[in-house]
């Protein structure tokens, strides 16, 4: 990294953080009781005092993330190898490029709308009070203003790993490389001007509803850029299936579909009726959890050889990737259905008609965890040093600096630039 | 590029003070949220003590990382590429702050064309104003708030013009002061950091007399409504700024009467600089947005 320091620092700032998160519900009257979106008036008027430890802890949080996304920015400008020019560099680093701005763009947005939320519960200020000439709609906008691009932040690493698996497993070089690259930086800018599709039934003026449900429905066109390219780049490829690629395969259908349901979300109308139904819920899931934390599992079972320098245990990896496909597909795919039909979100309690559905999706949650266990177990192996030693290359079409240097990788890796030719 | 030799990559020795820096922040978050918790509600506890502990320890922190890195900067351990790496970190944490201070610019734009506007009746909203809100009045400054809160606005003239010339003219007394150093006259380069220093120093005295003024005479308070809000959340996050801007120009004129900085070696005082342009830039718009319009 470019600020090695400024990089350790960010880093222990997270435990601290969430330690004051997680201690806040041992305060009186309870922890924070709003939810992630920490809505105004449930985070003023309603909320407890654990409130004010919460707004302090996303602080340093938001401190942490923009020291670590400007190290991210600084070290692909500055550090990279010779001859590693920006149309070579790997789609990975490029995502991870872009989605470093967006961090330093809306955390301190989020940083602002926490801080309202203090002064407005605390020292009587009114941004979200209508009384004093606010109002609780402004809430939303500011924190929809980060919360959109956020949940870019989540997804584009994952679009960088999956660009980077399926061209080693199907033998070809990344179909449209630079379409790649254009439709990520297109759907991080569009990303700004998307958010208030979250709040299409607060009552908005017809004109603003239409402009961010057109720019919504814009993003399709990056993203099936990137689907395109994906499946192009197996096209006739020599194509093998070994775990992470199982991982990438299960990636790109499961978020496709997730990605189809939120473009139906993104019309307006239609909008009015799935708004805060599980049909919401099964939409993000299938983007965040068969999207991003799939991803993770396919980054994982790539690059474990590389980090540890032993093969993981093929069977037990076999057993995790369909043990978790079947079960989070039972977990989620219901949820489109009771949402159509008029389940909210939210709600602890729901209607006699939605039980079988819900049943179901119960026993995928639970076999979804329980699938974990077994990840868990293997990367308890991979940690102790069981297994078959990886060699250098680990995958027979992998290409790239990584995959140059043994398994695992030296303290520094390289101690001066590796020259890209 | 055949058998060139590169620079090493920059490897720094381990340092303590991240951690340091982490635990500091832990205890600022901390007590800060206690203290507030303790202030407003009337309570007892230990807030204010913990907050002041972890300020107490991030100041240690930041002596401590600082002097070690102008020793390794002074002894020539850093690199050409690592220069580069501080200022575009330097350039990428000023965006971030921009984008901060965007965040209470917007909750002052959308009150004062959105909010404001629709509690009065407008758009659509005739139904809001005449049953939530009867006999109310949309307008801005808004003096008076659907509540019924009333207070005073802030005129331009006078302490904010004031205060607006006196930033603007640090402002250029900065840049004259990077020129002299550029140039290597040392002389100019003090002199000019130091009236700097003390137009910064000025500007925040000013800047308390018109919250004083605010508060005693005007009845315009932090809780007057959205216009009060705004007024001092924007200018209170401002003068924080400039606060943090002249302690970094103090910490930077010490460091040329001991001889530091050259033509070659200067980023901490560019970094000091370019930051004390920012929060001059963030003014006039405050000066704008905020008095004028």
């Amino acid at each position: 990294m470019a600020l090695p320091r400024m990089n350790n620092w960010s880093f222990w700032i997270l435990p601290f953080a969430f330690l004051i998160l997680l201690s806040s519900l041992f305060l009186e009257g309870g922890g924070p009781n709003f939810g992630w979106t920490f809505y105004a008036p449930l985070s003023t008027t309603y909320s407890n005092d654990s409130t004010a430890l919460f707004v302090f802890s996303v602080h340093i949080m938001g401190a942490s993330s923009i020291m670590g996304a400007i190290n991210v920015i600084v070290t692909i400008f500055n550090m990279r190898a010779p001859g590693m020019t920006w149309m070579k560099m790997p789609l990975f680093v490029w995502t991870w490029l872009i989605t470093a701005f967006l961090l330093i763009a809306v955390m301190p947005v989020l940083a602002g709308a926490v801080t309202m939320v203090l002064t407005d519960k605390f020292f009587g200020t009114s941004f979200f009070n209508a009384a004093g000439g606010g109002d609780p709609v402004l809430f939303q906008h500011i924190f929809w203003f980060f919360g959109h691009p956020e949940v870019y932040i989540m997804i584009l690493p994952a679009f960088g790993i999956i660009s980077q698996i399926v061209p080693t497993f199907s033998r070809k070089p990344l179909f449209g490389y630079a379409s790649m690259v254009y439709a990520t930086a297109s759907i991080a800018l569009l990303s700004f001007i998307v958010w208030a599709h979250h709040m299409f039934t607060t009552g908005m003026p017809v004109a603003a509803e239409l402009f961010f449900m057109f720019a919504t429905m814009l993003i399709s066109v990056p993203t099936g850029v990137k689907v395109f390219n994906w499946v192009a780049t197996m096209w006739r490829g020599a194509i093998t299936f070994e775990i992470p690629m199982l991982f990438a395969l299960a990636f790109i259908v499961l978020f496709t579909i997730g990605g189809f349901s939120g473009l139906m979300l993104a019309i307006t109308p239609v909008d009015f009726q799935y708004h805060d139904t599980y049909f919401v819920v099964a939409h993000f899931h299938y983007v965040l959890v068969t999207g991003a934390v799939f991803s993770i599992m396919a980054a994982v079972y790539y690059w474990l050889p590389k980090w540890c320098g032993k093969m993981y245990d093929l069977g037990l990896a076999k057993w995790h990737f369909w043990c978790s496909l079947i079960s989070v597909n039972v977990l989620f795919f219901p949820m489109h259905f009771v949402g159509l039909a008029g389940m909210p979100r939210r709600i602890p309690d729901y209607a006699l008609q939605f039980a079988d559905f819900n049943k179901w999706i119960s026993i995928g949650g639970f076999a979804f965890g329980l699938s974990q266990l077994i990840f868990l177990a293997l990367l308890i192996k991979a940690c102790r040093k069981q297994g078959e030693p990886a060699t250098d290359r680990v995958w027979e079409g992998a290409e790239g600096l990584e995959w140059e240097i043994p398994s695992p990788a030296p303290y520094h890796t390289f101690e001066t630039p590796p020259v890209v030719k | 590029m055949s058998e060139q030799q590169y620079e090493k990559y920059y490897v720094p020795a381990q340092s303590p003070w991240p951690i340091v820096g982490a635990v500091a922040l832990f205890l600022i978050a901390v007590g800060a949220g206690n203290f507030v918790i303790e202030t407003t509600k009337g309570k007892d506890g230990y807030g204010g003590w913990t907050l002041l502990a972890g300020l107490a320890i991030l100041v240690i922190m930041l002596v401590g990382w600082f002097r070690d890195q102008i020793e390794e900067s002074m002894t020539g351990m850093h690199s050409n590429q690592l220069g580069r790496s501080y200022r575009q970190g330097m350039s990428w944490f000023i965006f971030s702050e921009v984008m901060f201070f965007a965040a209470f610019f917007g909750a002052l734009f959308y009150a004062r064309m959105i909010a404001v506007p629709w509690l009065g009746g407008s758009s659509n909203n005739a139904m809001t104003n005449e049953v939530l809100w009867p006999g109310f009045e949309a307008m801005w400054p808004l003096v008076k708030t659907p509540g019924g809160t009333t207070t005073e606005a802030m005129g331009w003239f006078g302490l904010p013009l004031a205060n607006t010339v006196v930033l603007l003219i640090s402002s250029v007394t900065a840049h004259f002061a990077h020129v002299a150093l550029e140039e290597g006259k040392r002389k100019q380069l003090t002199l000019f950091l130091g009236v700097t220093i003390l137009l910064g120093l000025g500007f925040l005295v000013l800047q308390v007399e018109e919250y004083v003024h605010a508060y005693r005479e005007m009845g315009l308070m932090l809780t007057s409504g959205v216009y009060g809000n705004t007024f001092f959340m924007l200018t209170g996050f401002h003068g924080l700024h400039v606060t943090l801007g002249t302690i970094l120009l103090i910490i930077m004129f010490f460091r040329v009467l001991k001889g530091h900085f050259s033509k070659d070696n200067q980023f901490a005082f560019q970094a000091a600089s370019w930051y004390w342009h920012f929060v001059d830039v963030v003014w006039v718009l405050l000066f704008i947005f905020v008095y004028i319009l």
